[in-house]
């Protein structure tokens, strides 16, 4: 799937003789070694889940946080440089701030991918900066329903019922899709993107790891919220009792 | 105001003293300098459903009646309007402007704003450009999250939703009538009857304020516009 682009691929201005832009794809390569952030758009709200990569065990518990508020109503989890995601989180909220303060309304979640994705895509006309190495997904529950949205770092962004970036990506992915999402309520959802960032993390390749969830749904009165640390124990206990039953399934 | 004491203040009271002595006397000659203003009448009713607006047609340059015919009631989109009342340039100025930014959000919202922004950009548009305008607009409509709604937008560029809203000097003299008549949960026809009432008493009695009646009752299905020519516009104790 890599492929060299030797000569092509020196800044975000050259293209290659196939069409591509491999400074863009590079950075695409930052989020696909980061840790995983999975999001789900279900019945009755959404659900996002972070598994936050422990480099020592001096940091604080709750720091580098990859969870973020946008306004009162969008949650938005980053994938990638960190330090570039809360640039992107910046942004947003001041995209979601000026919106409120000229229309006297929540930005609706699609007209903030629009803006999102317009910012980051600008990072990829000029040599003198680099593109964003973060993907961001978010979403919120919108009038007509929940929404889940996700921008790349070339500034491509889609809609989706669920969706998967980083390191456990593929197996993430193929979890989420043995789901019906549709039926799923934000409680059970919480259990289940446990259980998959869990049963994706690698326990021999990979060091420790924090697990960050956060909901929106009714009961939150469609807020953006962290998940209540005694949901999230429980969930955590859920998901480590799946995979020793997995692995006593021979 | 500056000080009399400044030089600029100096030359204020100067160019006053000038103007006072070159002047003419007053009633002699008619005052085609001073700004067009739409001293008026305007109102705007919810009822469930939907909104009635309505105002004079009345535009006055000092005491020339520049417009008898004006139509101050302008569409914003379609089922949002404004009614104008201040300074006829200032109000139609900044009603293109909403209609231009409302046109570009609906396109970027993928469907029909609410009234409550309109409402806002009109806010937005009145409060930070405050010191060189004078509008006071009453912007009122139907939508499909909220029904019909009424926010009334004053000289400081302040915002506020109501049941119902009068604006122009004619509102002054129907206070009274409107705060003695006005009923929650009002019908179509009640409205109606409510406005053009309330209209045809500050015609009655505000200089400024006179010609025919302009309602339009907006609903989902869009907006019916009518018109109470002068002759047909309510009568009432005017002496023996």
């Amino acid at each position: 799937m890599s492929s060299i682009g030797t000569g092509y691929d020196q800044s975000s201005v050259t293209y290659s003789p196939d069409g591509r832009t491999f400074q863009v794809e590079y950075a695409g390569k930052a989020v696909d070694n980061s840790g995983t952030a999975v999001g789900l758009a279900v019945k009755d709200g959404l659900v996002f889940g972070i598994e936050k990569v422990i480099v020592s065990k001096l940091w604080e518990a709750d720091s580098n946080r990859r969870l973020a508020t946008v306004d009162k109503h969008i949650g938005m989890a980053v994938a990638g440089l960190v330090a570039d995601g809360r640039q992107l989180v910046n942004r947003a909220r001041k995209e979601a701030s000026g919106y409120r303060s000229f229309y006297s309304q929540p930005i609706p979640s699609k007209i903030l991918c629009d803006r999102v994705s317009g910012f980051m895509q600008v990072y990829t006309l000029y040599s003198h900066v680099r593109p964003f190495g973060v993907s961001a997904i978010f979403g919120a529950y919108d009038r007509d329903g929940p929404r889940l949205w996700m921008v790349e770092p070339s500034g491509v962004s889609f809609g989706y019922y669920g969706v998967a970036v980083g390191k456990g990506r593929q197996a993430a992915k193929t979890e989420i899709e043995k789901l019906k999402l549709s039926e799923l309520t934000v409680e059970e959802a919480i259990k289940e993107v446990a259980r998959i960032i869990y049963a994706t993390h690698d326990e021999i390749k990979e060091k420790e790891f924090e697990l960050e969830l956060s909901y929106i749904s009714d009961a939150s009165n469609r807020e953006h919220r962290l998940v209540e640390k005694d949901v999230l124990e429980n969930a955590v206990n859920l998901a480590k009792a799946a995979m020793e039953e997995d692995s006593d399934d021979e | 105001t500056q000080s009399s004491w400044t030089l600029s203040g100096l030359e204020n009271i100067a160019s006053m003293v000038v103007d006072a002595i070159s002047a003419p006397p007053a009633g002699l000659t008619q005052d085609f300098n001073q700004e067009v203003l739409t001293g008026t009448t305007i109102m705007a009713v919810a009822f469930d459903g939907g909104v009635i607006i309505g105002a004079d047609s009345r535009t006055s340059s000092g005491s020339y009646v520049a417009n008898r015919v004006t139509d101050k009631l302008t569409q914003i989109n379609d089922t949002i309007f404004c009614c104008r009342s201040g300074s006829a340039a200032d109000t139609q100025a900044i009603a293109d402007y909403v209609k231009y930014y409302l046109s570009m959000h609906a396109v970027e919202l993928g469907e029909q704003p609410e009234v409550r922004t309109a409402a806002s950009i009109f806010q937005q548009l009145c409060y930070n450009n405050r010191d060189n305008l004078m509008a006071g607009i009453i912007c009122a409509g139907w939508d499909k999250v909220n029904g019909g709604s009424v926010y009334t937008i004053p000289l400081g560029g302040m915002c506020v939703k109501q049941p119902f809203s009068i604006g122009g000097s004619g509102s002054t003299y129907v206070y009274g009538f409107c705060d003695a008549n006005y009923k929650e949960k009002m019908s179509r026809e009640e409205c109606e009857r409510f406005v053009k009432h309330a209209i045809a008493l500050a015609i009655a009695r505000d200089g400024s304020s006179g010609g025919v009646i302009r309602m339009a009752i907006i609903d989902k299905s869009g907006v019916e516009r009518k018109v109470t020519l002068g002759n047909e516009v309510p009568r009432f104790y005017e002496g023996n």
